[in-house]
């Protein structure tokens, strides 16, 4: 039987390579991922060895496993007599204090913000202080080290994407005192653990470091331990923690690889999913194709099983040689997927590096978890694709090898009725009670819910497709005539086949159209609420929400024209144990542009107060007068509750006043300013003057309400696009899904093309008719998942109202386009299949059985 | 209606040195080799023929369905080696009707869309007289709603045969028309080509290995090994018979198939 089906499998190569191309794109998809994520692990895991000490003498309180935690500037310090004090103890060898300054940006020769999109920036003091592999941290490659005031070093490929050269000078911006800097390159660095994923690092000498970072003290914000031989690090920790002040802890290097570690493994899982998410939508319609495909030729084979039958094969028989070609299938798709997969890696580290996520310094990590999964989804999905197809294989009866095995009766329709039905309610539970649910199982329950509805409609689909196509059949046989017709009669002569096909572009337009509303919305709600909140004349920030130095609101302050100004400090803290961000500012400035609705009491303006936003209030089951503690990485801060106000987009969750960032040792620095033109000033002029006033830092953006909007709603449309292209796979997968069915249906009918060519049927006409079932096919394909989108997209924005998502926007330009751009998938599918029907020979055509 | 049409001595088709090669070198085989025959307008031809003596060549070769390997065929006064696709399409769908031994009917199709199919295909409305004629000829008016596989083979053969008239082609080929069929469903195909031949002066070249098929004809045409070998005037069953163990014994004696035993 073995070699029955590898026969099978050569015999009908084309097809099933045309099957293969699905499970290919879904592996290459999912080992693509894969890889990527390793590699970006493995970079990552290079960077914590090249960088992490033997222990660290560290500052107390700081959550180095949160994200939000970098969102502070801590300004506490360890002093520098601590160094000796620790270097003295038993079993060290040798201490350096280490400077590490925030919120330093460096500025590219050609006045852009190296990095600017997210990349971070480390400013550290440069020494030779090693690893805990022993080797220095980092090395000068070229030049010198830096030596005094005025001497910087830049790491080599930012420095080279900075356009900068030993000898040139280098502008800075800092987010503190001293917002300007500039020095002279005098060095390139070497970073021992190689490339540093895009991250910029500056070194300045310690002195320059500390006048820049710590206040011009004599102060350290870690210091780096290396042991004597022979001594662990658990022991060095030992050694000095007796010796330090009340703040200061000392951590093993181990430690502080585990804590780096977590915080990378949180944002590789959060981008794995993401993209483990569309492999798996690529996989699910790569597998209608198969089951497709199988079916296709299944039927086509009937005569050739029904006589296997008639010769004395089982049915388990039957059935094995059909899942043993899946499996032979899914093993090249894999094959060729995981080579996929490869290039699919390469470019995503090319994009991710346009970025500034720049990881060229690793090779891509090849891990046999990624080999075995591939094949293990690759021929699972494949065999359990085929089954049905195989079962129905089974069940040819003998006597069938007698007759004209073509015309087989499609089973009852009712029978998809009743389970698609039953699917439908099923997946409607799950989006529901996924609903009332939240975090992470909610959402997967509302997903899961969502693809049961769509699997609903795709069992249901023959059925509905007679009364979809009945409008667009009139509509062929009015415009095509004959051709139209007959187009039409293919694409209902088998409904389940048409609509298999159709389901797979179902799925992913449906996807699309949910997304789609969404994004509409959103841009909407944000439209609808910038329109009735941001009543301030312009906003200076940073795109990307990094501080910036206070002296910006100072140099505006002073610009003609200027009547109120406004700066916030967007920080992270804890209200009674509970994670939060809020706004620094002073209340009553920023209440004279915009307007806080207070639903009790009224604004924070004295030391020690707070006013909380409706929600957080409730959530902690707090009113005004209450006493809450605020927690900050150098300790606790008891305050009063005097407001509640109002969900608003102006202000964040909490508002606190500036000087409760002092007493919380966070350094001052702007996370934005709201400026208001004096009464009657030219607000044109203005603009330009504020655009002066900021033009030498690249970090902030001067913004009125029309940029402010555009900026908002284009991050939305770049996600929006981001996944557009992510699911552009699952489209291509369902034109090849089309591809194959018509090329498979023109096998099929060979005979008929045959007669109608004979009868005078030009090759135009046999084109365009088979150009015609492809766009049915595909039109059938769009209604089906614009209107599942719709619905999807309804609900789920009726869901995160609640959120902010206030208004529903449904973009029906968009959903035309993509009626359009479906009949063009459709038109372009027909293609090959059209060329080859019409260059079939006649008589050959009518004589084949 | 076509100028062929009722002209009894004008010719509807004719071959010159007609030629078809299957294969090279060994394999070699002339399916046709050197044939010239005329078709007379208004007539009821009959090619017969041993099994392989290239009969369904011919009428193919005829019926623009293949092409020769040399000489030509011309249709009325049109050469069709002359001819593009395109042409040769049209010519088929306007000018040949072709009635097949597997009837080679469109199954998604009902009979009536069937018949009418060539005319759809070229956007052009059945004569409702014509189109009333036809049907009533073949007996179908009952049957028009039906699809193919919901007929006999011998209801089926009969839309094959309308759909052949229906364009009013200057010529309608039927290679083996009643090959499948019992005899009585064999008369009644028989009887409308000769009634279409009489009454409506169409012109009809048909292949049959039987010689009470050939007998409704007005002329038969023997082929044997590629080559016309003979011919007979207002045939009988018994002419033709004899005429069949006549060119049995043809110029290449011996060269006999084991199929004329069945006749
Ligand atoms: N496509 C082809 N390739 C090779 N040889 C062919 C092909 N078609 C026909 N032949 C050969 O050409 C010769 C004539 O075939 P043709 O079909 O015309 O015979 P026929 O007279 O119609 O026979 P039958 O009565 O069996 O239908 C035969 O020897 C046949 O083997
Ligand atoms: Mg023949």
């Amino acid at each position: 039987m073995l070699r029955f089906t590898l026969r099978n499998v050569m015999a009908r190569k084309v097809r099933l390579l045309l099957s293969a191309l699905a499970i290919v794109l879904g592996v290459g998809f999912l080992s693509g991922s894969l890889v990527f994520t390793d590699t970006m692990g493995k970079s990552f895991d290079n960077i914590i060895g090249g960088s992490i000490a033997d222990a660290s003498v560290r500052l107390t309180g700081i959550d180095r496993t949160s994200l939000s935690a970098a969102l502070n500037i801590d300004q506490r310090t360890l002093p520098a007599s601590l160094v000796s004090t620790v270097a003295s103890a038993p079993g060290v060898a040798r201490a350096d204090g280490s400077v590490y300054g925030q919120g330093m940006f460096v500025v590219k020769a050609n006045g852009k913000l190296l990095g600017g999109t997210g990349a971070p920036t480390m400013a550290l003091n440069f020494n030779d202080a090693p690893n805990a592999s022993g080797e220095p941290t980092v090395t000068i490659a070229r030049g010198r080290a830096p030596e005094k005031t005025g001497e910087v070093v830049l790491d080599q490929r930012s420095a080279e994407n900075a356009g900068y050269e030993i000898g040139d000078t280098v502008r800075m911006v800092t987010a503190g005192d001293q917002p300007r800097v500039a020095a002279t390159l005098v060095g390139y660095a070497d970073f021992a653990g190689g490339g540093l994923a895009g991250a910029t690092m500056v070194l300045f000498d310690t002195r320059t470091a500390q006048d820049l970072f710590m206040d011009g003290k004599d102060a350290y914000t870690s210091i780096e331990l290396t042991a004597d031989k022979g001594v662990s690090q658990e022991q060095l920790v030992k050694a000095v923690e007796p010796l330090l002040p009340k703040d200061a802890e000392a951590v093993t290097g181990k430690h502080q690889a585990d804590e780096f570690k977590s915080v990378v493994d949180t944002v590789l899982g959060y981008l794995n999913t993401f993209l483990l998410v569309f492999a798996a939508i690529a996989l699910v319609v790569g597998s209608f194709l198969i089951v497709n495909t199988f079916s296709i030729l299944v039927a086509q084979r009937s005569r050739e099983l029904a006589i296997l039958r008639a010769l004395g094969a089982s049915r388990g028989q039957v059935a094995r040689s059909v899942l043993a070609e899946a499996v032979v299938v899914g093993l090249l798709g894999a094959s060729a997927g995981l080579a996929l997969g490869f290039g699919l890696a390469t470019g995503l580290r090319a994009v991710f590096a346009s970025f500034g996520l720049d990881l060229s310094a690793t090779s891509l990590v090849f891990s046999a978890r990624t080999i075995l999964v591939s094949y293990v989804v690759g021929v699972t999905v494949t065999m359990f694709a085929a089954y049905l197809p195989a079962r129905r294989a089974a069940r040819v009866a003998p006597v069938e090898a007698m007759r004209d095995g073509t015309a087989r009766p499609e089973r009852s329709l009712r029978r998809r009725w009743i389970v698609g039905t039953a699917m439908a309610v099923l997946g409607g539970t799950l989006v529901t009670t996924g609903l009332m649910g939240d975090g992470g199982w909610g959402a997967a329950q509302v997903g899961l819910g969502m693809f049961t509805v769509l699997m609903a409609i795709a069992v249901m689909s023959p059925a509905i497709a007679v009364p979809v196509l009945a409008p667009l059949g009139a509509l062929y046989a009015r415009v095509f005539g004959t051709t139209g017709r007959l187009a039409t009669q293919n694409s209902l002569r088998n409904p389940g086949r048409t609509a298999a096909t159709a389901s797979a572009l179902m799925i992913g337009l449906a996807l699309v159209t949910t997304i789609s509303i969404l994004a509409a919305s959103v841009s909407a709600s944000i439209d609808s609420g910038i329109d009735e909140q941001f009543t301030s004349d312009f906003l200076i920030s940073n795109a990307i929400g990094q501080s910036f130095s206070p002296s910006i609101a100072d140099d505006v302050r002073h610009v003609d024209g200027v009547g109120v100004i406004a700066p916030a400090q967007l920080t992270s803290l804890k209200v009674d144990g509970d994670q939060l961000n809020a706004d620094a500012t002073d209340s009553r400035a920023l209440e004279q542009i915009f307007h806080i609705t207070y639903v009790s009491g009224d604004a924070a303006v004295g030391d020690r107060e707070i006013a909380l936003m409706e929600d957080r209030a409730n959530a902690l089951g707090v009113k005004v007068g209450d006493d809450v503690t605020l927690s900050f990485a150098s300790g606790d801060l008891p305050s009063r509750v005097t407001g509640i106000y109002q969900s608003t987009y102006v202000v964040a969750d909490a508002v606190i006043p500036f000087s409760t960032l002092t007493a919380a040792k966070v350094q001052r620095a702007d996370t934005s300013i709201a400026v208001n033109a004096e009464p009657g000033a030219d607000k044109a002029a203005l603009a330009r003057d504020l655009d002066a006033a900021t033009a030498d830092f690249p970090t902030v953006t001067v913004q009125n309400k029309d940029d402010f909007a555009e900026a908002q709603r284009g991050q939305v449309d770049q996600l929006l696009y981001l996944i557009y292209a992510l699911l552009g796979l699952a489209i291509v997968i369902a034109a090849l899904g089309i591809v194959n069915t018509l090329a498979l249906s023109i096998v099929e009918r060979t005979r008929e093309i045959g007669v109608l060519r004979a009868v005078g049927l030009s090759r135009r006409q046999l084109r365009r008719m088979v150009r015609l079932e492809a766009i049915a096919i595909s039109l059938l394909g769009a209604v089906l998942g614009i209107g599942a989108g719709l619905l999807f997209g309804v609900i789920l924005q009726q869901i995160v109202k609640d959120q902010g998502i206030t208004d529903l926007a449904v973009p029906w330009v968009r959903l035309v386009v993509f009626i359009a751009v479906a009949t063009v998938v459709g038109v372009l599918a027909a293609v090959l299949p059209a060329r080859r029907a019409a260059g079939l020979n006649v008589l050959r055509a009518i004589s084949t059985h | 209606m076509s100028t062929h049409h009722g002209r009894p001595d004008s010719i509807a088709a004719r071959t010159v040195d007609l030629t078809k090669v299957y294969g090279i070198g060994d394999a070699e085989v002339h399916a046709l080799d050197g044939v010239t025959v005329e078709i007379h307008a208004g007539e009821f031809t009959a090619v017969m023929g041993p099994s392989g003596s290239g009969k369904s060549t011919l009428v193919h070769c005829m019926a623009a369905l293949d092409t020769p390997t040399s000489g030509s065929v011309f249709l009325g006064e049109t050469e069709l080696a002359h001819l593009k696709d395109k042409e040769l399409t049209e010519l088929r769908r306007d000018r040949i009707g072709f009635v097949f031994q597997a009837y080679n009917l469109v199954p998604t199709l009902t009979a009536e869309e069937n018949v009418l199919l060539p005319l759809a295909i070229a956007g052009r409305k059945p004569d409702p007289d014509w189109y009333d004629t036809v049907i009533d000829a073949v007996g179908l008016r009952d049957r028009l709603g039906h699809r193919p596989n919901e007929m006999s083979g011998g209801q089926q053969q009969r839309v094959a045969c309308a759909r052949a008239l229906m364009s009013r082609p200057t010529i309608v080929f039927a290679d083996e028309p009643t090959g499948n069929l019992d005899s009585t469903a064999s008369a009644e195909i028989l009887a409308f080509l000769r009634d279409s031949v009489r009454d409506f002066g169409q012109t009809v070249v048909m292949v049959t290995h039987d010689p009470v098929a050939a007998s409704y004809t007005d002329r038969v045409i023997f082929l044997a090994d590629g080559k016309v070998v003979d011919e007979l005037r207002s045939p009988t069953s018994e002419t033709v018979l004899a005429h069949m163990s006549g060119a049995r014994r043809g110029p290449e004696t011996g060269q006999g198939h084991a199929a004329l035993h069945t006749a």
